[in-house]
């Protein structure tokens, strides 16, 4: 079996697609992006995720040649596209409303680049074909785009920005316009096509869940600065900073200070009669040093009697209990007022659980289940 | 019951001012000239029955005798045609800048467009005799910066003609024209140039094909009033200027031949009834779009 985990970013003889060079931009006097170096590797499927007006967009635009650079550069396949016009770019983007052209029919709106491009009328039906089949839009290509449904027009979009066969793909934000359950298939479809195709993706997002799931590396970004790239379980599971735990799921945090018990391993004094918790990290800390242990409240269990042998243990008091389906959280309460959340699967019936509002609990972790975080 | 009331506002309307006008209009062009008051005869005073027998359709024979009165139409079509065109070229711009301009521009862009509507037609169209004629304003400009030695005799023409027409219905063109470029999503724009057009072919492929029931709409405002346009040759036109609404006018007023001026407006409408009902029907086009 092959088992060669894509990851083109951590070789050093392969060279990116696309470099963001010390890139800065500015609108007037607001910073919309700020001295951001990034690379970004051919065929990967690469997620740029953060809140609102943290210049994700702008990423994008300038990418596709809609914005300029105000300083830095950004390199696609090693040639500088700073004045590259969008029209010449070997980009292609989906764009967020489709932007579709309502009075050309679906196999026209998929014709359009291949039209600018002078192709002959035979080699234009072959590729049209060709994106129809691959976005399962045979049926529909004689309908205007305001005679199908989201999820078609969706899909129109998406082949109309391949037929090109760019070297790059833009998505921004391609599924925010469908309801959770299209869109959840749509991210399936969005991977298999991207493998079939062999494009580097970029996409846009603000749906942490949608990067994780599509995203071969999710670089979380705020107020123009991309914070961390790493794989999706990387930011997941070693976020490198508060900001980026906190922002991707559910997270506890607790603070504390730091002091070294052996070698990668530390207690955290988290608060007056709290026995310290121990966590093992990477990072070194020295000690009395303020930091930030940051757990998932699925990596907490709850039970009501004491466990035995835990390496972390505290009673609490239940506040709260989210019961979402499948999972149940609840919300514990430390002796010093701080809520921990533990997060357990709901393998048994509701009727069965033991566990309710204002029971004393006891809830435990290993030390390896968090992140121990300066910042 | 209600929704029947709610019909009959508009139908009743249409019958008050619009049928029975037309159907008296039509009746006068059936009748024959005579010396009294009113100048036709029949009229109901005579009876039903002498009233129907004394109609028919000689005016309408006699419209087809002169060559004066089809020359009147033909070049009515061409000046109205022309000036539709012209209009098309210069209001399109002017709506494109419009729906480009910031936002905060808008309001104030389309107070100048509407602005000249708070002043008389007629003055407007008075006005115009000043800046054309001989010694206008614009002939006085034209000869003080030496680019002529002797004033351009532009009043009197069918020059002065297509200008009063441009400026007179120029708002009619912009404002549906501004009202489809101004829904147009930017992002069309980039799609197509991101799919490899020019500025210039987006704008051939995507921008006009999109605004086309706005350019439709305002030719149309334009074509139709411009069509049976009387002030304007009358002022601005010389005697040249053969116009349908001028011959109408001397018809009806200098010759008091009500029978046959009725004929010539029977005749004008039939003629506008063909852009009426395209012009319905895109109307219709546009809202279903919409929906």
């Amino acid at each position: 079996m092959n088992t060669t985990v894509f990851a083109p970013w951590d070789s050093p003889t392969e060279k990116p697609l696309i470099r963001f060079q010390n890139v800065t931009k500015r609108f007037g006097d607001f910073v919309a992006i700020d001295n951001l170096t990034q690379d970004i590797y051919e065929k990967e499927f690469f997620a740029l995720l953060g809140p609102s007006g943290c210049g994700k967009t702008t990423m994008m635009r300038m990418l596709a040649g809609f914005e300029t650079v105000t300083e830095g550069s950004i390199e696609l396949a090693g040639r500088d596209i700073a004045a590259v016009p969008p029209n010449q770019r070997a980009v292609n983007m989906m764009f967020q409303s489709y932007a579709l052209f309502p009075h050309l029919s679906v196999y026209e709106n998929i014709a359009f680049g291949l039209k600018r491009d002078k192709l002959p009328k035979d080699k234009i039906d072959a590729r049209v074909s060709e994106m129809l089949k691959l976005t399962r839009l045979e049926k529909f290509a004689r309908r205007k785009p305001h005679q199908i449904s989201g999820g078609q027009r969706q899909r129109v979009a998406l082949a109309r920005s391949l037929a090109k066969g760019p070297k790059l793909l833009l998505l921004d934000e391609p599924l925010g316009a469908l309801d959770k359950k299209l869109r959840q298939d749509t991210q399936f479809e969005l991977m298999d096509i991207q493998e079939t195709t062999g494009t580097t993706f970029v996409i846009v997002t603000h749906d942490q869940e949608e990067a994780m799931t599509v995203a071969s590396r999710v670089a979380v970004m705020d107020e123009g600065r991309i914070i961390q790239v790493a794989t999706p379980g990387g930011i997941y599971e070693a976020p490198d900073s508060v900001y980026v735990a906190d922002f991707i799921g559910d997270v506890n945090i607790i603070k504390g200070t730091a002091k070294a018990v052996n070698k990668d391993q530390y207690f955290v004094d988290w608060g007056i009669n709290q026995a310290p918790i121990l966590a093992t990290s990477e990072r070194s800390f020295s000690d009395g040093q303020e930091c930030h242990l940051a757990i998932r409240p699925e990596k907490i269990s709850i039970t009501k009697d004491k466990p035995e042998e835990a390496e972390n243990a505290v009673q609490g008091k239940v506040l709260d209990i989210a019961y979402l389906g499948n999972l149940s959280t609840y919300h514990v309460e430390m002796p010093g007022g701080q809520i921990i959340k533990a997060q357990t699967a709901n393998t048994r019936r509701l009727s069965r659980r033991d566990i309710t509002w204002e029971d004393p609990v006891w809830i435990r972790w290993n030390a390896t289940a968090g992140v121990l975080l300066a910042e | 019951m209600r929704k029947f009331a709610l019909i009959a506002v508009p139908y009743s309307w249409l019958l008050a001012l619009f049928l029975i006008p037309f159907l008296i209009v039509f009746k006068i062009s059936l009748s024959d000239i005579a010396l009294a008051i009113p100048p036709y005869t029949p009229t109901i005073k005579d009876g039903f029955g002498a009233l129907i027998k004394g109609l028919d359709f000689e005016n309408f024979v006699f419209l087809t005798t002169d060559d004066l009165y089809y020359k009147a139409y033909l070049s009515s079509l061409k000046i109205a045609l022309i000036s539709t065109l012209l209009t098309l070229l210069v209001g399109y711009p002017m709506a494109y800048a419009m729906a480009r301009a910031p936002d905060e521009w808008r309001a104030t862009l389309m107070m100048l467009v509407i602005l000249p509507f708070w002043t008389s037609f007629l003055i407007r169209v008075y006005a115009w005799i000043g800046i054309l004629s001989n010694e206008g304003l614009l002939n006085q400009f034209l000869l003080w910066t030496g680019l002529i030695s002797e004033p351009l005799t532009i009043l009197n023409t069918n020059y002065a003609v297509y200008i009063g027409i441009v400026y007179t219905y120029l708002p009619f063109m912009i404002l549906p024209i501004y009202a489809t470029l101004e829904r147009l999503d930017d992002s069309l724009i980039e799609a197509a140039e991101d799919l490899g057009c020019s500025r210039l072919s987006a704008f051939w492929l995507v921008t006009i094909p999109l605004s086309k029931t706005g350019i439709i709409a305002g030719c149309f405002l334009v074509f139709i009033p411009a069509l049976g346009e009387f002030v304007i040759p009358s002022l601005l036109g010389g005697s040249g200027t053969l116009m349908i609404g001028k011959v109408l006018f001397e018809e009806f007023f200098n010759n008091r031949d009500w029978p046959v001026a009725s004929a010539v407006a029977v005749i004008l409408l039939l003629i506008l009834i063909v852009p009426i009902v395209l012009f319905q029907r895109n109307q219709q086009k546009q809202a279903e779009a919409e929906t």
